[in-house]
Formats: C-alpha cells, structure tokens, sequence
C-alpha cells in the first residue's frame, strides 16, 4: 500500500472514484438503510407513512414457528450441499492433481457445470428426479412413490441439495485444483525421495497446506446457499411440499413481493444479513492473517 | 513423477470417471431428453439414446418460450454489465492505488464492505429504489427542507423520478454496482511497479494518459478474466431480472423464460407435469452460451474467478 510515486491531484482521483460510490450508494447502502428502517417500524393501515415499532417485527418474526422452520431448513440446506460440494471436489481434485494419463480432460469437464444457469440446473435435476419420466421412474413402476419429491419434503430437500452441489462441485473444483497446482513440487518430490507413495504425500503434504483453501471455501459455500438457492428452489419445488423447501431467502421473497409485508420481510432480511456479514468478517479476518504470515 | 503405482493408478482413474458422470451424465440425459417425442419420454425407464426429435423440440422451445428475444435480451444484459463492470473497475482501482487524496480509505472500505450485502438479502428495498432511482435523493432534499425551499422558489414541486423497472438500464445498473471486479483490478494495479509511473511521470504523461496508455494495454488478460466471468455471472442471474421485469415478453432474459416451460404452481398452467422434451430442449438453448463461453475462455474464466473471488 506504500507507494512513493502516486498522484496528488485530488479532484481526479475524486472524479474517478465519484461513479462507483453513486452506484453503491444508491443500490447497496440506501436499499440497506430502508431495510432496516422497515425493520423497525410499521406501516400505518390507513396510509400515512410509518409508525416506529421499536423490536416488535422482530419479536413477531422471532415468535413465528414457520420461520424457525425456514432456518432449519437453511441450515440443513447449507451443511449439506457444502458437505457434498466440497468433499467430492477434494476427492476429484486430488486425484486430478496426480495427472496421469487424460487429466485434462477430466479436468475441463469438471468444470463445466458452473458454466450451468443454477435455476436451468434445478429444472434439469427435477426432471432426472421426476417421479413419472427420471431415472427413479421405473422404481415408482414397480413401487408406486418409492420416490416423488412433489409430495414427499424430504425428497425435495435431496432434489434441491444435489442439483445445488452439482454447480458448487464444479466451483470447489477449480479452486481446489489451483490451490494444488501452487503447491511447489519440490516438496512433493523430496517426500517421494523420502519413500512416501501418493496417498501418503496426499495426506502428510498436500491436505494440509490445502487448510487456508478449505476455510475460505467452507465460508463461500455456507454464505452462498443461504443467499444463492433461490433459483433452483423456484424452479424446482416452489418451496414446497407443504413448505418442505421453503429457505430463508425464499421466504424473504415470499413475504415480501407475495405476503407484501415489508416490516417483517425487511426484519427477516436484517437477519440474514447479519448472519453473512459474520461469516464474511471471519473469513476476511482468517485471509488478512493468512497474508501477514506468509 | 516415475513411480508404479499401478493399483493406485486404477483407483486414481474409477474416481475420476465417477467425477466425469456427475458432471456428464446429467448434462447427456438432458440432452437426450430432449430428442425424444412426449410419448417416449413419459415412458419409463429413461431413455439413454438420442431419438429424432431434437429440432421440433428446439423450435417448439423456441416459440413457446419466445426465446428470440429472451436471449437476445439476455445477450445486451450480460455484454452490458462485463463491458461497465471493467469500465467502472478499472477507474475506481486506478483513483484507490494511485492516487493520495484525503477520504480515500473511507471510499476504500465504502465499497469493500458492499461485498457482505448481497442482493438477495435487499431484494425488496432494492426494488423499490428500482423503481424510482431518484428516490434516495428526494428523500435526502425533503428531510433537509430543500424540496420546501425550491417550492418556494420557483413555485413548483420537485419532483424528481427515473423509473427503472422494465429498462434494459435496470436490468444492468445494480449487477454493475458490485464490487468483485474492483477488487480483481486492484490486485493487479497493486503489482504494477513503482518504476512505471515514475518513468511516466519524466515523460510528461498525465494521470488520465499513464492509465489509457500504459495501464490498459498491460491489464489485457485481467480485463478478458474479468468479462468472462462477469458475463457469466450476468447471464445466469434470476431473481433480479424476474423482479425488475413486470413486462415479460419485452423485457425478460433467457433464463427466467425457463419458467414458461415449466408449469408454475400458481400460475394459470395450475402445476402439472411439463412437456419434459421441450423443457430439456430449452434448457439446452438457454445454457449453451454461457457453455459455449467458459469452453472457449476457460483459461481466463478460471483465472478470473479464482482472482475475483477475496
């Protein structure tokens, strides 16, 4: 950060900067403010503007069971995609880093799906999951609703998860691979010296220096499923069966544009935003001492 | 590396062709899905081999959907919003690394912390400043009493809108605001040397030169990550677009036409079970480009992606 030679003429640098912070203000930072000033007031029935309602649309959003309902679900949401996202990514990572024969090949295809719209993936996956044509269809032949995510919620959730980690396993992928390609090889090559075989090397060398890797990814996957899943579950399950699938995001959505009740809508989306900003302030903290001791 | 391994070698390689059916197999049986007639692909079990429907499925797509105008709508967005992200990345990292004016950390941390408020988590109060941008700032003068003020005046009410909704500006503007990409150049300014400018500078190049000139031509590659990846991102968004485009036919994207393919539970269709072979077949048009796009910018997607995202 320490330049010596920088330019002085403020009013540039001002002009330059002027365009980004307009554009955050308007679209980040007032949206933000309103949301919370929603958070905590009520609009009057008759119209009239708002009426300050202290922590009461937290306390009705808090006391609600379905929305306790919604976090749950979240949270299942999120340890389970990012469990499978990222463990098969590893797995595959680390047997294409040994780059036999046609790595490159296994490579380019997995990394593929990201390119993959997450709602076009959801309608792919509810089709290969549907009960009357996918895969499982002539299960449901020989035992009728041995498989059927429109009524059973716990179907659903496993729909929405795999076509979820199906995109994030191609995302992990490729930073996993990365982070194993900056690895030097010389530290490889002087463990072979030393008589270790692959997997020995994989566990004692390359899985721990891939700890910082891991975090980081830990932190992006968990933050994206609260806020990235909204595609797939609209198209996929509507948040349904009997609200089976119904995530925070979606019930922000639902409350807000459907339910038109911003006050709790708002309070709800104050939550969330809370709980990514936590997750981000970690993981910012974990990189800045990551840099310092390297 | 020259070790026998030859049992770990089978392993390494069963793993690896697993890994390529996750990511294949869904992607053929699409594909296959949407070569077959609506009889056959209701009859189990799922059919492995194309059939000979593929092109009456792609048009019917195509006309039920109106996918003309959706992709080219989607083709404007997502060109739109790489070409102003590396416009308005490049010259914001430009004034944060090489210039020294007071405010600038505040600015700094203004638009680093953007990074912990996604989207989803305004959505409605996003919308609502969609709706007329200029409300911020007419709120801001009617609490100052300037709005009071300027009725005195003039005698007229100011009153200020730009409404957004249904503009290919509002689609675009929000997605440009993020600040990944500032982020990307700034990483890359950063280990520009010192030396450059310095020369520069003796050679009589002003600031805004020193960038066109010296700057631009060397962040080539940072600039090809970047689009990439922003394109993508562009491309793949859903419930911004679906928000902000009450007028569906004119203004909708690619993706959020996937919805008229599939019936929705509230929608008129009532639910039910869609015409899997003509859903498939849009699925297919509508995720080619950006296929089409990685395959081809893979280098620079993957670099992008990995740089962007800290």
């Amino acid at each position: 950060m320490d330049r010596r030679a920088v330019y002085k003429t403020a009013w540039i640098g001002g002009l330059l900067l002027a365009p980004q912070l307009l554009l955050v203000f308007t679209f980040f930072y007032w949206p933000t403010g309103a949301a919370l000033f929603w958070a905590f007031t009520l609009e009057r029935p008759w119209g009239g503007g708002n009426e300050f309602a202290g922590l009461d649309n937290f306390r009705m959003v808090f006391s609600d069971t379905a929305y306790w309902g919604a976090v749950w679900r979240s949270m299942v949401f999120a340890l389970g995609s990012t469990a499978l996202a990222m463990g098969l990514a590893l797995l595959f990572a680390l047997f294409c880093d040994r780059q036999l024969r046609g790595y490159k090949a296994y490579q380019t295809m997995l990394i593929w799906p990201y390119a993959v719209a997450a709602p076009a993936a959801g309608v792919a996956f509810r089709f290969l999951f549907a009960p009357e044509a996918g895969v499982f269809a002539a299960l449901n032949k020989i035992h009728p609703d041995f498989w059927n995510p429109s009524v059973n919620g716990f179907h659903a959730m496993i729909l929405i998860v795999v076509a979820y980690s199906w995109k994030y396993l191609a995302y992990n992928f490729i930073f996993f691979l990365a982070a194993l390609q900056s690895i030097p090889r010389a530290l490889i090559e002087a463990s072979a010296m030393d008589g270790s075989g692959p997997l020995r090397r994989m566990w004692d060398i390359q899985l721990p220096l891939l700890a910082p890797t891991m975090f980081f990814l830990l932190v992006i996957n968990i933050t994206d499923s609260f806020v990235d899943s909204f595609g797939i579950i609209d198209l996929t399950t509507h948040g349904g069966p009997s609200k089976a699938t119904t995530l925070m995001v979606y019930k922000i959505y639902f409350d807000g544009f459907k339910g038109l009740d911003y006050s709790g809508a708002a309070a709800q989306s104050i939550v969330l935003m809370l709980l990514v900003m936590a997750l981000t302030f970690v993981q910012f903290r974990f990189i800045e001492r990551r840099v310092h001791y390297r | 590396m020259i070790e026998r391994t030859p049992v770990l070698n089978f392993v390494t390689h069963a793993v690896l062709l697993v890994g390529l059916a996750i990511a294949f197999v869904p992607m053929w049986l699409v594909f296959v899905a949407a070569t077959l007639s609506l009889q056959e692909i209701n009859t189990p079990p799922i059919s492995l081999l194309p059939g000979s429907h593929l092109w009456e499925n792609l048009a019917e797509a195509w006309a039920r959907a109106d996918l003309g105008v959706k992709l080219t709508n989607s083709l404007i967005m997502s060109v739109a919003v790489a070409a102003g992200k590396i416009a308005l990345a490049s010259i914001t990292a430009f004034a944060l690394v090489f210039f020294r004016f007071p405010g600038r950390m505040a600015a700094f941390w203004l638009i680093f912390i953007t990074l912990m408020l996604p989207l989803e988590v305004r959505i409605v109060p996003t919308y609502a400043v969609a709706a007329n941008v200029f409300s911020p700032y007419q709120t801001i003068l009617d609490v100052t009493g300037f709005s009071w003020l300027w009725q005195q005046l003039t005698g007229t009410e100011l009153a200020l809108e730009w409404n957004l909704l249904n503009s290919y500006t509002g689609l675009i503007l929000p997605l440009v605001a993020t600040a990944t990409g500032t982020f990307l150049y700034r990483q890359f300014f950063l280990t520009v040397p010192e030396e450059l400018m310095e020369a520069a500078k003796m050679d009589g190049a002003g600031p805004l030169r020193f960038f066109r000139e010296i700057l631009m031509p060397l962040s080539i590659t940072n600039m090809a990550a970047l689009f990439t990846i922003m394109f993508i991102y562009a491309w793949n968004q859903y419930l911004w677009p679906l928000l902000i485009t009450t007028d569906r036919t004119h203004r909708g994207t690619a993706v959020m036409a996937l919805r008229q393919l599939i019936p929705m539970s509230g929608d008129s269709t009532g639910g039910g079970v869609p015409d899997w072979n003509v859903a498939m077949a849009g699925c297919l048009i509508v995720v080619a480009p950006a296929l089409l796009v990685v395959a081809l910018m893979q280098r620079f997607f993957v670099r992008g992606l990995i740089a962007s995202d800290k």
